[in-house]
């Protein structure tokens, strides 16, 4: 501030230039506020992401079923009593992303788990009963998830998220 | 750098133009007067040949954009199209697919080229940094441009590498999603990512040709590098003018590079490419083997080597940004490596553990491929971080040239005796002037 004792007191033309550069800033914010708002998901991208009705009745004991919710990929799996049991067995506090095989499914429904489709790592599509733990094992990058969609082995960070649904009957889930 | 000739407008319309705007001269001081040391080698005309697939890749590109439809829905149909309706369609095609892989192989001959003669030593900074800002842009430039045809390699690759972006969840939670969601326009890759990809893809190149433009700015600024890594001390001696020299240099270079350019064109055009492009996009069911295209394939290789998503991200961006600050990395007074005897060693070492990389980025990640690779992505970074450094304080450098034009007179001395007494030794001596 010792420039501002000896300079003359402050005269319009600094008035202007701060007042112009402020309003300037604040007009180059408006306008990037749209050319950034603009890439996110439009309003038929939302609209689309309305809750889903599916029918687990067809599916069969040991069978995985894939759809889409929102554009993205989730997997209903139907597991079998050996897999629940590999499932609830695992001492919790050894993952990498610790969460108990009861807080992944729905209570009284344990034999359904219903997990988004795409790796945590990069987003590839993990293929069913396969790897160590008889899962899902990642073909990109070698993910190993157990048959709760819990990582257990490689690259990906957090186990398979488990997407927003809630069961209506028995044998009917709404994903939404 | 001061030329060999300045620019003598001819006609009273060039005169007219050159005291409006003086491009006559800008030309002429820049791809004609301009001073080339004498001794450059083939690999100094890479540029040329990376000037001429810029342009191949422009002109392939706008006429494609002219069939092609980005549209989720219709790409996949408009590329087939293109393939076999359009005419000449599959050749224009072959010509921006292979020529994006003809594109790199440039580069990288290039960019070792600079690695080896030290072109990235003071004062050429910025001229390197330039040309790391124009290899990001290409490498961005050819993941979109792969994206478009929406096959199973294209959606899968757009959709691993824009999850890319996801790792920054584990600095700050949430921000990651909203890059990658910002990037889609959407909660996965989808119409919206491909109508973006497409405009970008349309966009970069240009942007590039900018870069391009400050790079040979920067390049006719400082002056050559040389084989040598003396710097000119006397232009009339250790230089001559681009045209007829360079130019006609650069032209044999261009036209054997087009030969390789054709042979991958005519007779084997898809081999640079992956079968499984050919099966439409299907987002429920990623390739039981995916692999970017080989140009990607070392950084893809670091990226894997990681087993952890966010350092296998830093590690693979790092891989390139560090090629930056190679000019402050590399401790020797020297620049080539034809005179530092232990680095053009671990240059070929270096340059053995890239292709090293290359081959295990396309392997499956597991066992000793993974370990193979962690070994070789530990070496890559001990290359710049403890190799360059420490190589410039112990290693005892050659005796340097006085001066380019000695080294070419020594060089011919040794050469062939013979020659230095027939008419050849006075051309080579000073081969601007006849007899």
């Amino acid at each position: 501030m010792a420039d501002t004792i000896t300079a003359a007191e402050p005269t319009r033309r600094d008035f202007l230039y701060i007042a112009t550069g402020a309003v300037g800033a604040v007009g180059v914010a408006a306008v990037a506020w749209p050319f950034i708002s603009q890439m996110q998901p439009d309003a038929a991208t939302i609209a689309a992401g309305a809750p889903v009705d599916f029918d687990l009745a067809p599916v069969t004991e040991g069978a995985i079923v894939k759809l889409f919710w929102r554009g993205k990929l989730i997997f209903v799996r139907h597991r079998t009593k050996d897999e629940i049991a590999s499932a609830e067995k695992v001492d919790v506090n050894t993952l990498p992303d610790p969460q108990p095989d009861s807080a992944r499914v729905k209570e009284g429904h344990a034999q359904w788990l219903v997990v988004y489709g795409n790796c945590t790592h990069l987003g590839c599509v993990p293929l069913g009963h396969q790897g160590h733990y008889e899962g899902w094992l990642c073909p990109c990058h070698g993910s190993v998830f157990d048959t709760s969609g819990r990582i257990r082995q490689g690259p990906a960070p957090t186990n398979l998220p488990v997407p927003p649904y809630k069961f209506v009957s028995d044998t009917k889930i709404t994903i939404g | 750098m001061e030329g060999h000739s300045t620019y003598v407008p001819k006609s009273g319309i060039a005169r007219w133009l050159e005291s409006r705007l003086p491009i006559g001269g800008l030309m002429h001081s820049s791809f004609i007067a301009f001073p080339v040391p004498r001794n450059l080698n083939y690999f100094w005309t890479f540029g040329a040949i990376l000037m001429m697939m810029l342009v191949v890749q422009i002109v392939t590109g706008v006429v494609l954009a002219m069939h092609y439809t980005p549209n989720a829905k219709l790409a996949f149909a408009s590329v087939e199209a293109i393939m076999r309706d359009v005419n000449f369609g599959w050749l224009l095609r072959y010509m921006h697919a292979n020529g994006a892989s003809m594109f790199f192989i440039a580069v990288y001959i290039h960019i070792f080229r600079g690695l080896y003669y030290g072109s990235y030593k003071a004062p050429r900074e910025v001229l390197w940094i330039l040309g790391v800002i124009i290899f990001l842009l290409m490498m961005a430039t050819a993941f979109m441009g792969y994206v478009l045809p929406w096959g199973q390699m294209s959606f899968w690759g757009a959709t691993v590498i824009t999850n890319l972006f996801s790792a920054f969840d584990e600095i700050i939670p949430g921000v990651g999603t909203w890059i990658v969601t910002l990037l889609w326009g959407g909660f996965a890759v989808d119409n919206p990512t491909l109508n973006r990809f497409f405009a970008l893809h349309y966009l970069l190149p240009f942007m590039l040709a900018g870069v391009v433009i400050l790079h040979i700015w920067a390049l006719h600024h400082v002056g050559q590098n040389n084989p040598t890594g003396v710097e000119v001390k006397n232009v009339r001696k250790d230089t001559i003018p681009f045209t007829p020299y360079a130019t006609l240099k650069d032209t044999v270079g261009t036209v054997v590079f087009l030969l390789f350019f054709a042979w991958f064109l005519f007779y084997i055009p898809n081999y640079m490419g992956h079968a499984d492009n050919y099966i439409e996009a299907n987002p429920s069911v990623t390739p039981a083997h995916i692999v970017p295209e080989w140009y990607f394939l070392p950084f893809y290789a670091i990226l894997r080597a990681i087993p952890s998503k966010l350092g296998g991200v830093i590690a693979m961006f790092s891989a390139v940004l560090i090629l930056a600050a190679v000019p402050w990395l590399d401790t020797s007074r020297v620049r080539s490596a034809s005179y530092r005897p232990l680095y053009r060693q671990f240059f070929w070492v270096f340059v053995l553990v890239c292709i090293g990389l290359g081959y295990l980025g396309a392997k499956p990640p597991e066992g000793g491929y993974t370990i193979a690779a962690q070994i070789l992505t530990f070496y890559y970074f001990l290359h710049f971080l403890v190799i360059l450094p420490v190589l410039g304080l112990v290693e005892t450098p050659r005796r340097l040239p006085g001066s380019i034009a000695e080294s070419v007179l020594e060089s011919t001395k040794g050469g062939s005796a013979t020659a230095v007494s027939a008419g050849p030794a006075g051309a080579v001596a000073s081969p601007q002037t006849k007899g």
